[in-house]
């Protein structure tokens, strides 16, 4: 019987894999952590308590005088995500379609699309911000613009996969009937692809509701602008409120989000 | 949904019954004004930043060429968003695993422990990073020890929820299996639920990792290290130069770690 058994598999390869693994990584970590030791200003821990009975009843008493200011800038906050995001989901189409294998015949024009949407997702918010405020200057305007492109790649990337898992055969009915390139796309592919694309518009208008939130450092909007002049006018009382008020904001804006999109799906 | 229902139960004749088409209308109605209102609350003006193009690529020209002379310096701050994001991930990896244990179904059986984990990892959230970073830099005061510790927090939340799910999906049968044959909690998580979301929890790990060298980009406007601090101080010099060079190799760093990232997470799922 044993000899009709393969024989077994040679490990001394993979173990040897395995340790060159385990000690890059042990390398990673102690450069990392000495680097935190080494950088880091221990004299914090000093007294801790004293600081933290500065700060920590104030945060928890919101003052709840400045309701409306602080509801103001969640709400431009809100507005940033949405106009961003609805521009970024419209915008998403058209390179969704581009970057989809089944949909462009030409693999180079395919990759082309896809390197777009990869290199639109490598730029982190903060910077498209920066480039954004200097170019169309400070204000919610530059939040907009930031919003919709960075959710653009995801969002292209997301569509161009769903596109590619759709029923090819609904399509070739429809070609063989003699169906023009318009109604394909209306009576084949939109029915299909529609809910899904409607269902990751709204996840990511989830994400961009808190990325929204960071907009406000560099001068592009949002609340963020309010928590930078609370921490710098040492007013915990108001970052307190912003705390309160961004988590009731964001659990039920997921909430509902959530809720719409399982009954997209 | 409505859609698919409403589609099975129309006549022949009409690829879209009317009371849809309505429905739809409406709801296409209510996104399309809602858009117009945001984008005039918020002063945007398509119309302009076409009108105002010149301008805007003449502004753009200011922040180049790059200073490359200021590379340098940016090199130190950038090894320290790295090494931030490494100590934080590890942290929140750690923090993760019994967190996830409790608030994944399978596991915890205890009604109550699991809603509390839920609700708890749930509002965690909700709080974006800024928010994070700020709370801890006023009750610690400046230095990284508060950046790492907001990044901890800030990916718990995420990491905690990806691995719950994923362990809420396994299959239950092997766990029940080892609870048969006598195995204690331990044994059934270490046999039974480890080998089964190992891969996944690894791929989160790296993903948000990621995540955390992009979130400490803005742990430097409120004091928290890395290297978003000398791009806030160059910024209020109104160095663009600077800026932009700052920008390019963090951009380069990030492309070089998703990158590997990635390449990892592919072998490893």
């Amino acid at each position: 019987m044993n000899e009709i058994l393969p024989p077994k598999p040679n490990q001394k390869k993979k173990r040897l894999r395995n340790w060159l693994i385990f000690i890059v990584i042990g390398i990673i970590y102690v450069w990392a952590f000495k680097g935190v030791y080494e950088r880091a200003d221990w004299s914090i821990f000093n007294n801790l308590a004293e600081k933290f009975d500065r700060v920590i009843p104030r945060l928890f008493s919101p003052d709840w005088a400045e309701t409306e200011k602080v509801w103001g800038y969640i709400i431009e906050t809100i507005f940033i995500a949405y106009a961003g995001t609805l521009i970024a989901a419209i915008l998403a189409v058209p390179f969704g379609f581009w970057a989809a294998k089944n949909m462009v015949k030409s693999p180079i024009w395919n990759t082309l699309g896809k390197w777009i949407l990869i290199l639109d997702r490598t730029f982190p918010e903060l910077i498209l911000a920066i480039l954004f405020v200097i170019t169309v200057g400070p204000g919610p305007f530059a939040g907009v613009l930031t919003i919709g492109l960075t959710a653009f790649g995801m969002l292209g990337k997301l569509y161009a996969e769903i596109i590619e898992s759709i029923d090819m055969k609904v399509v070739e009915a429809m070609e063989a009937n003699g169906a023009n390139k318009l109604q394909i796309l209306f009576y084949a592919i939109f029915p299909q692809v529609l809910p899904e694309f409607l269902s990751f518009a709204l996840y990511r208008f989830e994400i961009d509701i808190r990325a929204s939130t960071i907009l406000g450092l560099v001068g592009a909007g949002g609340i963020g602008t309010l928590i930078v002049i609370a921490a710098a006018n040492r007013n915990w009382e108001q970052l307190g409120l912003i705390l309160f008020g961004i988590i009731i904001v964001v659990s039920i804006i997921d909430f509902a989000s959530t809720k719409i999109r399982k009954r997209l799906v | 949904m409505t859609e698919k229902n409403n589609n099975k139960n129309s006549s022949v004749y009409s690829l879209y019954p009317r009371k849809l088409k309505m429905q739809i209308s409406i709801v296409f109605f209510i996104i399309i004004a809602f858009y117009f209102y945001s984008l005039s609350e918020t002063g945007s003006d398509f119309f302009k930043l076409f009108i105002d193009f010149p301008d805007i690529v003449k502004k753009m020209l200011t922040m180049f060429p790059p200073n490359w002379d200021y590379i340098p310096a940016a090199i130190d701050p950038l090894v320290e968003t790295i090494q931030i994001a490494v100590v934080a991930t590890t942290f929140s990896v750690l923090i993760c695993i019994p967190a996830s244990l409790l608030a994944a179904n399978t596991i915890s059986t205890n009604k109550y422990i699991y809603q509390t984990t839920r609700t708890v990892l749930n509002i965690l959230r909700t709080i974006p990073d800024i928010l994070l970073a700020t709370i801890f830099v006023s009750l610690f005061g400046i230095g990284i020890i508060p950046g790492i510790f907001a990044l901890t927090i800030f990916s718990l939340g995420l990491l905690a929820k990806l691995l719950s799910e994923t362990i809420e999906t396994i299959d239950t049968r092997q766990l029940d299996a080892i609870k048969a044959t006598g195995g204690n909690i331990v044994q059934v998580i270490w046999y039974g639920v480890v080998p089964q979301v190992l891969p996944q929890f690894i791929s989160y790990g790296l993903y948000v990792f990621e995540l955390n060298v992009r979130a400490s980009l803005v742990l430097g406007f409120v004091g928290a290290g890395g290297i978003g601090t000398i791009i806030d101080t160059q910024l209020n010099f109104l160095r663009y130069q600077n800026v932009m060079a700052i920008l390019i190799v963090l951009l380069v760093a990030v492309i070089v770690i998703e990158t590997i990232s990635n390449m990892l997470r592919r072998r490893v799922v």
